[in-house]
């Protein structure tokens, strides 16, 4: 009885209306931002962008700067549209899940980074919202934290595009070193300045890497698929629709600078072309309807890229068109698929089917997304597809080429179809493989309405295709400037591209006839893949290089230590000391040496090496006192008798005081060194003195400041009334610092009576 | 004279470092006690070695004289060197009253045992 109560208590609490509430605030967001972006549409479809500035950290050249062209247009239009009514979707979706307003904040942050990423006019800021929407994707992947899958593929998606990230920004620094300006605008207003600098090939790479562990390019492939642990509204929005595309996003935007040349084309086709036939290849294999989803995303990822790759004006125009086409068909098909896991509890292929009977409106949208995914008439799928064949047939002079990468644009589109029909047919028409987790229950509207906007919005666009056309065309001069491409249509008329469409289809049903005889089945990691890579790499190289290198830097042994450190710093300052040429400034020969002189540095020498000779401690103490007794002499020679004086007081008190002490402890042992070990010794304290001299060498002379030295001579006596400038300076000039030197003495010497003190009372 | 300085420097710094990496305490003080030296003769080389009289006024012109700050400098060095010293030697005779040994490896662990 308790527990029913308990149970029904929860549900209460989690059914009270207020929990909805503030929902309104994020999906007034989500609309309102749409309603900004679409406002100024056509002013940025006319060429004249909107743009607002805010200067952030001018020192750095960082300033908000928010800017929509048209290239941006698309891309925030699908950013807010689809961020709107995933909000919208996930209302039914997540009810009674755990933790929704720490969901509902991240898909919120996710979509404002999404948002500025796009808008972004300043390359700097472009790359803190990357890395905001690589933060906010890793919270919402591991939205169900307590499971162990959900950790590692947040982490992994993190890391991954983290990493990229980074090398992003490196790229982004290097083109800031040869322009002067992160600012957009500046850098593209002069597009050809970074391909004739020496560091293009480097800003390419690593500007490269970020794009494609973004867009989960091989090899950076692998993350996408894991990420689909996160909930089915965060996949379609993120990993179809969004995120995946910021690498897209980046890469068309950087195409005037980083475009052109032989290795970005070689680069983008190899690396698009292999991504685009590994992900189809898999999608088949696939038989959890997410998993599909994820492949063929892959695909349609590396599709684009290699589109971009080719750089002619039709290539990018196809690129532009799939995205959007991709966007409409995949998110919509995201959101059937949640909603057939949300009403059976199983996204398996195998034990999917008739679902007909339980949702005929959601059997319409997955149909009418199905039909653009596999790229039927009339929907934009099948103007994306037309345009990416015909850009393939024009891109070369060589029919051979051309025609090679038609044929292999066709193959992963005739499996994009047979997965259309196994996504669109199969579920809703097909034979159940099993029974179901749970048995469907009145769908509710909000879980197939989303999904029929999508699904709706890309026939609208396939009819009409003139909505597009302004602002694609307008975005293919952004992306190639002054290229122009034809205009969109929905028919071509009796053309190649038409004629390769009809063998798609007709390679994709058979396609599908074999997928259907033979249903995939689960299948291990391949030993060899670049998921193993990674796992090695942050599972083992990583932690076993960090903990190898602690164990040897770290050992525990202070002298170890000291000795480290004073390698460095005798590597990096002796190093630039080298370098520098100073060493070799002449005039040293030219001096005279008198005999006094180079008396007291060879006994000065000596007693040095004396007291590290010395076979007894004793020997070491008296060494030392003859070491203080030449440093005395030196003094006097070099006009300093005060110093001459203190030197030789000190040096008999240390002496003295060693000599007492020394009667207390124990007799000296025996030091055992390796032979290496003592080796290194001697090198690295050998360095140290070379280091030192070259130093002193270097130094003198060298003048920073006009030399404060004549004002205290001249200004001592009438100043200070003292004639002794060397006591003046103690004791007036500088006399604060006399006073902390007592400070220090006296503390000193209270820490010595302390410790005499103090002793432990033994039991 | 500045080669011979640069020598005698070298020297000094390389055999205070040398003792820094022995195992007994009275070495390493001892050590400390050469380095005290190396960087009290260094700083007295960046005033710029030069011949000239004593900084005491009425020794002779102002031109001559030679430059009193790295004296000062050097001069508040070795009574806090000292200062050091003194409390480092009183360290390590407390150590071996208290664990027997003053031998730095035999000194790892943080308690007295």
């Amino acid at each position: 009885m308790a527990s029913h109560l308990a149970t029904d208590r929860s549900k209460t609490l989690l059914r009270v209306p207020g929990w909805r509430w503030p929902l309104a605030p994020v999906l007034a967001l989500a609309l309102g931002l749409f309603g900004f972006v679409l406002r100024r549409a056509p002013a940025a479809v006319a060429g004249t962008p909107w743009e607002a500035a805010l200067d952030w950290l001018p020192a750095l050249g960082l300033s908000l700067h928010l800017r929509l062209d048209s290239l941006s247009l698309i891309f925030a239009l699908l950013i807010t549209g689809i961020g709107a009514l995933v909000v919208a979707y996930s209302m039914p979706y997540m009810q009674g899940e755990q933790g929704l307003g720490r969901y509902y904040a991240s898909l919120t942050l996710f979509m404002l980074a999404m948002f500025g990423l796009v808008m972004a006019g300043n390359l700097l800021l472009l790359f803190v919202f990357w890395e905001l929407t690589s933060i906010s994707s890793y919270l919402l992947i591991g939205f169900r934290h307590e499971e162990a899958e959900s950790q590692e593929a947040a982490l992994q998606a993190l890391l991954v595009t983290g990493a990229g990230g980074l090398a992003m920004l490196a790229g982004i620094v290097l083109i800031g070193q040869v322009y002067g300006s992160f600012d957009l605008g500046v850098i593209l207003a002069e597009p050809t300045r970074l391909r004739a600098h020496p560091l293009y090939g480097w800003a390419l790479g690593l500007i490269l890497a970020g794009a494609f562990t973004k867009s989960a390019q091989f090899p950076f492939h692998f993350w996408l698929p894991k990420a689909m642990v996160a909930p089915t509204p965060v996949s379609a929005y993120l990993h179809s629709a969004t995120m995946v595309k910021a690498g897209i996003y980046l890469l068309a935007r950087l195409s005037p600078l980083l475009g052109g040349s032989i290795a970005w084309q070689a680069t983008l086709t190899t690396a698009g072309g292999l991504t685009m036939l590994l992900g189809a290849w898999q999608a088949l294999r696939q038989h959890d309807l997410k998993g599909i989803l994820a492949y063929t995303t892959i695909s349609t990822l590396g599709m684009m890229v290699a589109l971009l790759g080719l750089g002619t004006a039709e290539a990018s125009q196809a690129a532009l068109v799939t995205l959007v086409a991709h966007a409409l068909y995949k998110g919509a098909l995201f959101l059937v698929a949640g909603a057939v896991d949300h009403e059976t509890g199983t996204r398996d292929v195998r034990l999917l089917g008739g679902f007909w009977a339980y949702g005929p409106a959601l059997g319409l949208v997955a149909a009418l997304a199905a039909l653009s995914m596999a790229g039927l008439p009339p929907t934009l799928g099948f103007v994306a597809k037309e345009l990416g064949y015909s850009a393939a047939l024009e891109w070369s002079e060589q029919a051979i080429a051309s025609g090679g990468l038609a044929l292999l644009v066709l193959a992963a589109n005739a499996c994009n179809v047979a997965l259309a029909v196994v996504l669109g047919y199969r579920v809703f028409f097909g034979e159940p493989g099993g029974p179901w987790p749970r048995k469907p229950h009145g769908m509710p509207w909000l879980l197939v309405l989303p999904g029929l906007l999508l699904a709706g919005a890309s026939w609208l666009v396939g009819i009409l295709p003139g909505l597009l056309d302004g602002a694609v065309e307008r975005a293919v001069g952004l992306v190639l400037p002054g290229a122009h491409a034809g205009h969109l249509a929905l028919w071509h008329g009796w053309s190649l591209p038409l004629a390769l469409s009809m063998v798609t289809l007709a390679s994709g049903a058979g396609l599908y006839a074999l997928w259907r005889r033979r249903p995939p089945a689960p299948c291990g990691e391949p030993r060899l893949s670049a998921l193993a890579a990674y796992r090695w790499l942050v599972y083992r190289a990583l932690p076993g290089a960090a903990s190898g290198l602690t164990r040897t830097l770290q050992n525990g042994s202070l002298r170890f230590y000291i000795m480290v450190i004073l390698a460095s710093t005798v590597l990096v300052a002796g190093g630039t000391l080298v370098r520098s040429g100073l060493l070799s400034r002449g005039s040293l020969s030219s001096e005279a040496y008198a005999w006094p002189e180079l008396l007291m540095t060879a006994l000065l020498v000596a007693a040095a090496l004396g007291v590290v000779l010395a076979p007894t401690r004793l020997g070491a103490i008296l060494s030392l006192g003859a070491v203080g007794s030449m440093v005395t002499l030196l003094y006097v020679r070099f006009r300093a008798p005060d110093l001459a004086l203190t030197q030789l007081l000190i040096e008999a008190l240390t002496v003295i005081l060693l000599l007492q002490v020394f009667h207390y402890l124990p007799p000296g042992f025996e030091e055992h060194v390796r032979p290496r070990r003592a080796a290194l010794e001697i090198a690295v304290a050998a360095s140290v003195g070379l280091l030192m001299a070259g130093l002193v060498l270097m130094a003198n002379g060298v003048q920073f400041a006009p030399p404060i030295a004549r004002y205290y001579l001249e200004q001592s006596a009438p100043l200070a009334h003292g004639h002794n400038v060397v006591n003046v300076i103690l004791v007036d000039f500088r006399g604060y610092d006399t006073l902390g030197e007592i400070t220090v003495l006296a503390t000193a010497a209270i820490g010595v009576y302390a410790l005499l003190r103090v002793r432990r009372r033994k039991a | 004279m500045l080669i011979l300085l640069a020598v005698v420097i070298g020297v000094l710094f390389a055999t205070g470092v040398y003792l820094l990496f022995r195992r007994s305490t009275v070495r390493l003080i001892i050590g400390l006690a050469l380095l005290g030296h190396a960087a009290n003769l260094f700083l007295f080389t960046m005033g710029g070695i030069r011949p000239g009289i004593v900084p005491i006024v009425g020794a002779g012109p102002v031109e001559q004289m030679v430059d009193p700050v790295p004296q000062a400098l050097i001069l508040t060095a070795i009574v806090i060197g000292f200062g050091i010293q003194a409390f480092v030697l009183i360290l390590s005779y407390r150590a071996h009253e208290e664990v027997g040994t003053d031998d730095l490896d035999q000194m790892k662990s943080t308690d007295v045992t």
